[in-house]
């Protein structure tokens, strides 16, 4: 292992976490409801989908984000490397694990977390490991 | 004044994922690829996140309504179990293999990029394959165990 010096930006990193967590606050406070994306976003698909307003509202909120953000100044970089067909199974994967793991990067990681709870950090841990795993075959074993 | 909050709430997450680069699939793939030339960012993104989220989660603990009056409704599931774990799994390869999770999915969905279009629409079709699936196990009995 050795660190990317030119990739690594500690101080936007903590910067942006912090206003993500202070978005997380915002919500349980307020509305008394944890900011985890994949459960607002699937809580949409449910058969009987209860309170749908507030739940496309967060998702229409996070959508404008970068609108927003151009507004203010430069476009957000984004890079997305993975072709169409990465993307759509990519895509199935990740909208069943979150469902069934009943959180995701948010969720768990962040609210979770935040709550110290046991089973955030176990999911925390295994989608890390499984993420750590999936990049290690594909950049070093597939694309050796 | 619920949805408003919330859209606000959107908002906050959707600027701070992008004020911290991590609406970027490359830069969480930097992130992911410690074999690699490795950016330690996300694990930064989690401690500023936390550090805030932590002092917000004690005070919503001792409080049993929102400041709109609404119950706090935090997740009162506790059970490690396989799916918790096999669906963690699940997700951090999909997470691995694109570089996306749903929030920063979203965000780079509003900037306008068709692969981001195609990564959320099949992330829906995901989360639609459960709901069927879930709905097949309720008529035999199981109980819904999912939260937020």
């Amino acid at each position: 292992m050795s660190i990317d010096w030119a990739a690594f930006t500690p101080w936007s990193a903590a910067t942006g976490g912090a206003v993500i967590g202070l978005a997380a606050a915002l919500l349980v406070l307020v509305n008394g409801r944890v900011a985890g994306i994949s459960g607002i976003l699937g809580g949409m698909l449910r058969p009987r989908a209860r309170e749908f307003g507030w739940r496309l509202a967060f998702t229409a909120g996070l959508i404008v984000a970068p609108i927003a953000y151009a507004l203010a100044g430069s476009q957000p970089p984004i890079t997305i490397d993975a072709g169409y067909p990465v993307l759509v199974i990519a895509g199935l994967l990740v909208g069943l694990g979150t469902r069934y793991a009943g959180g995701c990067t948010s969720g768990h990681g962040v609210c979770g977390l935040s709550r110290l709870s046991p089973r955030s950090l176990v999911a925390t841990l295994a989608f890390m490991a499984a993420g750590f795993a999936t990049v290690y075959v594909v950049r070093h074993v597939i694309g050796a | 004044m619920v949805a408003f909050f919330a859209f606000i709430a959107g908002l906050t997450f959707g600027l701070g994922l992008i004020i911290a680069g991590m609406a970027n699939p490359a830069k969480i793939l930097g992130f992911l690829d410690i074999a690699g030339k490795w950016d330690p960012s996300l694990a930064l993104v989690m401690v500023g996140a936390i550090a805030v989220g932590q002092v917000a989660f004690t005070l919503a603990r001792r409080r049993t309504v929102s400041a709109l009056g609404l119950p706090m409704q935090l997740p009162a599931a506790q059970t490690i179990d396989l799916r918790l774990i096999g669906g963690s799994l699940v997700f951090g390869i999909g997470w691995g293999l694109a570089g996306f999770c749903p929030g920063p999915a979203l965000v780079a969905l509003g900037a306008g990029y068709a692969k981001a279009f195609v990564f959320v629409a099949a992330m829906l079709l995901g989360m639609g394959a459960f709901e069927l699936i879930e709905m097949r196990r309720s008529e035999q009995g199981k109980p819904d165990t999912t939260c937020a």
